[in-house]
């Protein structure tokens, strides 16, 4: 029996050069992530393993430090977990810590540092680790025991998990993203679906899908309870690394006798764009059957690690080119790096943004979490490019949140309820 | 262990409801555990403490969403002991194993009730209903994850692991 990208990976990670799926191993990480929120707990953590043993972190240069849910500081409690990142960096000599002002949010930010790599064992403290499977890594989200243990040990426990094998056929419609794909195939298959397991995505669709709509895809993978998400590397992947050093190689793949759990296969010809609507990723609708319903919306949230990158962008600035927002609600854009902001605004996206009356902000998680820069009051509504639309995530507990891809968010802010551009 | 069953018959309960974001800008337990579930059940700290409820049974996927560990700790924190549901979400689950939290993955759910006095036998892997004598047998955790629980956690494996 073959093996899956997965097995393989974590195979040349660990000492047991048998293991399989289902197998408890120990392996080597690549690379470990925290962030404003999981970082203070992991460094207390990594601290206390530490006491009396006179060694330091396994390596400095694998360590990710990236402040960006409350960044900049919201208030005096956020400003001192931040400190302890600031602190803990200089303490340590960890060189990929990134402060305000020269970072972004970090699932934006790690691909395009050049941080992650093809066939590594990535970790993270933040459920969205998944995103990197998009390179062919072995990416998944851990808490903050495991990240403190991780950066003393240069180790991490985990079950090898198996592999459900998604298949997408042929073309995209119109206005259909990578945004789509992810919330139809959740809506099919439930916020449980791939509980403990791999989610493969392959598929002519995929061959051809471009880097953004795949780190998207892979993104929320762990809206379907995966453990990560992750696409053999190809010819779109190196041409995305060309511009590294030393990231092309590792490029592992799927064998193709692999034992998979299950192959679920999709035809793009049956997928309009899709909506997550409240208060579950897994409620989800066709486009069609939403703009009929006229939800009317207070609030449009653009950005985020899901959809906060250069080309989601420029699909919402040629969406807004000589419209303005509606009236009646706020469009918040929020570009995911410093150098995603940086571009937008040269290549005039930012001056379209606000010319159609929408807010840019600097880059952070900010309104995906309700932290700060668009939290919701009772009862509002809002359309968001963003991963979760939990009860209250937003703000209010009695606030709804809808999911969407910047294209129809954009067409949305524009209309004042939910639809698509081919409505405008 | 001996302990007093709360349960909500509630499928895919969220890291958000367990302890909303806005409440992570600081990480102390004690805070943590004052807000815990409070989007769910306003009174969940109170009657935790004045009924002494020990065991926390839900319906499956509990503990989807986010990555965060504030979540199981403010759980822990707020007198919960142990929580019994037919599956966990991942993250939830290895987070609870790196506490210390037992989490016991249990699917017939309706024959416990809220109030029910439940003695857990971990190391035979059996359940006794004290309110009705029904006695369930559990699946034990691998002898991999068993390593890390006996050891207190992932904290104290690992500290074993530096020396
Ligand atoms: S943008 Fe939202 S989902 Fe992404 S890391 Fe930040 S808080 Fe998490």
């Amino acid at each position: 029996m073959g093996l899956t990208i997965t097995e393989k990976i974590l195979r040349d990670h660990c000492q047991n050069k048998k293991a399989v799926a289902g197998d408890f191993i120990m392996p080597k990480v690549d690379k470990c992530l925290a962030n404003d929120i999981t970082a203070p707990i992991a460094i207390e953590v990594f601290e206390n393993v530490i006491e009396g043993s006179g060694v330091g972190v396994f390596d400095p240069s694998k360590i990710i430090l990236i402040p960006d849910h409350f960044t900049p500081n919201k208030d005096v409690a956020s400003a001192i977990q931040c400190k302890i990142l600031r602190d803990f960096s200089s303490k340590y000599n960890i060189i990929n810590y990134f402060e305000v002002g020269r970072g972004g949010i970090e699932h934006c930010l790690v691909p395009e540092q050049g941080l992650v790599k093809p066939g590594e064992v990535f970790i993270g403290a933040d459920s969205h680790t998944c995103t990197y499977g998009a390179l062919g890594a072995f990416s998944i989200g851990v808490g903050s025991t495991d990240l403190g243990v991780a950066m003393a040990l240069g180790k991490c426990w985990l079950k090898i998990p198996e592999s459900i094998k998604f298949v997408y056929s042929g073309r995209l419609n119109k206005w259909v993203s990578g945004k789509d794909l992810i919330l139809y195939t959740i809506g099919k298959i439930g916020v449980d679906g791939a509980t403990y397991k791999a989610m493969e995505f392959a598929g002519d669709a995929i061959k051809v899908l471009p880097m953004a709509d795949r780190f998207t895809m892979c993104n929320m993978a762990i809206e379907a309870g995966g453990k990560c998400g992750i696409i053999e590397p190809d010819e779109i992947t190196k041409s995305y690394l060309d511009s590294f050093k030393n990231l092309n190689d590792g490029f592992y793949c799927s064998d193709k006798d692999a034992e998979y759990s299950d192959i679920i296969d999709f035809e793009c010809a049956n997928i309009e764009p899709q909506i997550a609507l409240p208060h579950s990723p897994d409620n989800v609708k066709s486009i069609s059957e939403v703009h009929n319903m006229k939800i009317e919306l207070d609030q449009v949230v653009i950005g985020s690690c899901t959809n906060g990158r250069l080309v989601d962008l420029k699909n919402v600035a040629e969406i807004l080119n000589n419209h303005k927002i509606n009236k009646k609600l706020r469009c918040i854009i929020i570009p995911g790096t410093q150098n995603i902001y940086l571009k937008a605004m040269k290549s005039g996206y930012i001056e379209s943004f606000i010319n159609a009356g929408a807010i840019v902000s600097t880059p952070t998680c900010g309104p995906c979490l309700g932290g700060h820069m668009g939290v919701l009051a009772e009862g509002e509504k809002a359309l968001s490019t963003t991963n979760r639309n939990f009860q209250g995530r937003m703000g209010h507990i009695t606030s709804e949140i809808y999911l969407s891809s910047p294209i129809v968010a954009a067409a949305s802010a524009i209309k004042g309820y939910i639809t698509s551009p081919e409505y405008l | 262990m001996i302990g007093k069953v709360i349960k909500y018959n509630l499928k895919n309960i969220n890291t958000d409801l367990i302890i909303p974001a806005r409440y992570l800008i600081n990480s102390d337990e004690q805070f943590l555990a004052a807000h815990c579930m409070e989007d769910l059940d306003r009174d969940f700290v109170e009657k935790v403490k004045k009924e002494n409820f020990q065991i926390l049974v839900t319906d499956s996927n509990f503990g989807c969403g986010s990555s965060r560990e504030q979540a199981p700790s403010a759980i822990k924190a707020s007198g919960i002991a142990c929580i019994i549901a037919p599956s966990f979400a991942r993250i939830f689950f290895r987070n609870a194993i790196n506490i210390g939290l037992p989490i016991i993955e249990f699917p017939e759910i309706e024959r416990i009730r809220t109030g029910d006095i439940l003695n857990i036998q971990f190391e035979e892997g059996i359940i006794k209903n004290t309110s009705n004598d029904e006695e369930f047998q559990i699946k034990k955790q691998s002898d991999f994850l068993q390593q890390i629980i006996s050891a207190g956690g992932l904290i104290n494996f690992a500290r074993k692991q530096i020396k």
